[in-house]
């Protein structure tokens, strides 16, 4: 669908704050209620709002380690790819695996309890993964920024 | 810290996939009736589980194709202060995620942009011209699995 700049500005005031009514969101963007549902409404049908999520924080659920893991895989295996992101996907305390075009061939989130949980999920599961050849990580120190808002 | 138990975990596994759904909705996915779904979500929330709800977008429709993960190692520190560079990167829109870690480099960056060459304006123009900045690595994302 073509996206205006009515929706946009829609868009951004439902990016700023996900917990906006309905009847809050026509008054900021000054519509009348009717007009903003129906517009909502058709953004909703046609995928450009694919929907709502919670928002988490893995810390107050006891996971105060979190590791992102880069790593590049043995490609001179045909399946390396499919073979190691269906494994790594039978991991609970692995998060979002993405794979990308550049050095590193995967990266994927980890979260663990403390360090020693850590340890143990690093030695047991994640080094059993297959076609690994080098893995680097990197710790959460802090998170500076984190948002999924579009620059609309 | 609070204890969560399995229904919890399906609670939150539930609420992931669709926020806009109200404790009996829950209840109902989960197997809970809506007061008992109602005092769990109550108490996720007070207990800092889950700290709020946003929509989610479709990139490609509203025209961003791209999605690049960076390193960033900082040059020189010391001169220039961690808070100097984390102002100016956090105020960049394409950026949505700005991690301060340990390793290899010092922040980890994704970045949203249209196409490829307004990935190279933004890293040319914002991200290479940080205050401190050093070496830059580029990770274009192929596809998100879960």
């Amino acid at each position: 669908m073509q996206v205006d700049d009515i929706d946009r500005r829609l868009l951004r005031h439902l990016q700023a704050d996900g917990n906006l009514t309905k009847a809050q969101l026509a008054e900021r963007t000054s519509l009348s209620a009717g007009v903003c549902w129906r517009r909502v409404e058709k953004l909703e049908a046609s995928g450009v709002i694919e929907g709502r999520e919670v928002v988490i924080n893995h810390r107050a659920m006891g996971y105060a380690v979190e590791v992102f893991l880069r790593i590049t895989l043995d490609k001179t295996q045909g399946n390396a790819f499919d073979a190691f992101t269906k494994a790594a996907r039978e991991i609970p305390e692995v998060g979002g695996i993405q794979t990308l075009l550049g050095r590193v061939d995967i990266r994927m989130d980890v979260r663990a309890r403390d360090l020693a949980h850590y340890q143990e999920i690093y030695k047991e599961r994640i080094l059993a993964l297959p076609h690994i050849n080098d893995v680097e990580a990197l710790m959460l120190i802090s998170e500076v920024k984190n948002t999924e808002a579009l620059p609309i | 810290m609070i204890e969560l138990d399995e229904k919890d975990h399906a609670i939150l596994r539930a609420l992931q996939r669709d926020g806009s759904l109200n404790a009996g909705e829950v209840g109902r996915a989960v197997g809970l009736t809506q007061p008992s779904a109602w005092r769990r979500i109550k108490r996720l929330e007070v207990g800092g589980v889950i700290v709020g709800r946003r929509v989610r977008l479709n990139k490609a429709a509203l025209g961003f194709e791209v999605v690049v993960y960076l390193g960033v190692k900082l040059a020189a520190k010391g001169r220039v202060s961690l808070e100097d560079f984390e102002r100016a990167v956090c105020a960049i829109p394409e950026v949505q995620l700005v991690q301060h870690v340990l390793g290899v480099y010092d922040y980890r960056l994704k970045v949203v942009a249209r196409d490829l060459s307004d990935f190279e304006r933004i890293l040319r123009r914002r991200i290479m011209t940080l205050p401190g900045v050093g070496e830059v690595e580029s990770n274009v994302m192929l596809s998100e699995i879960g």
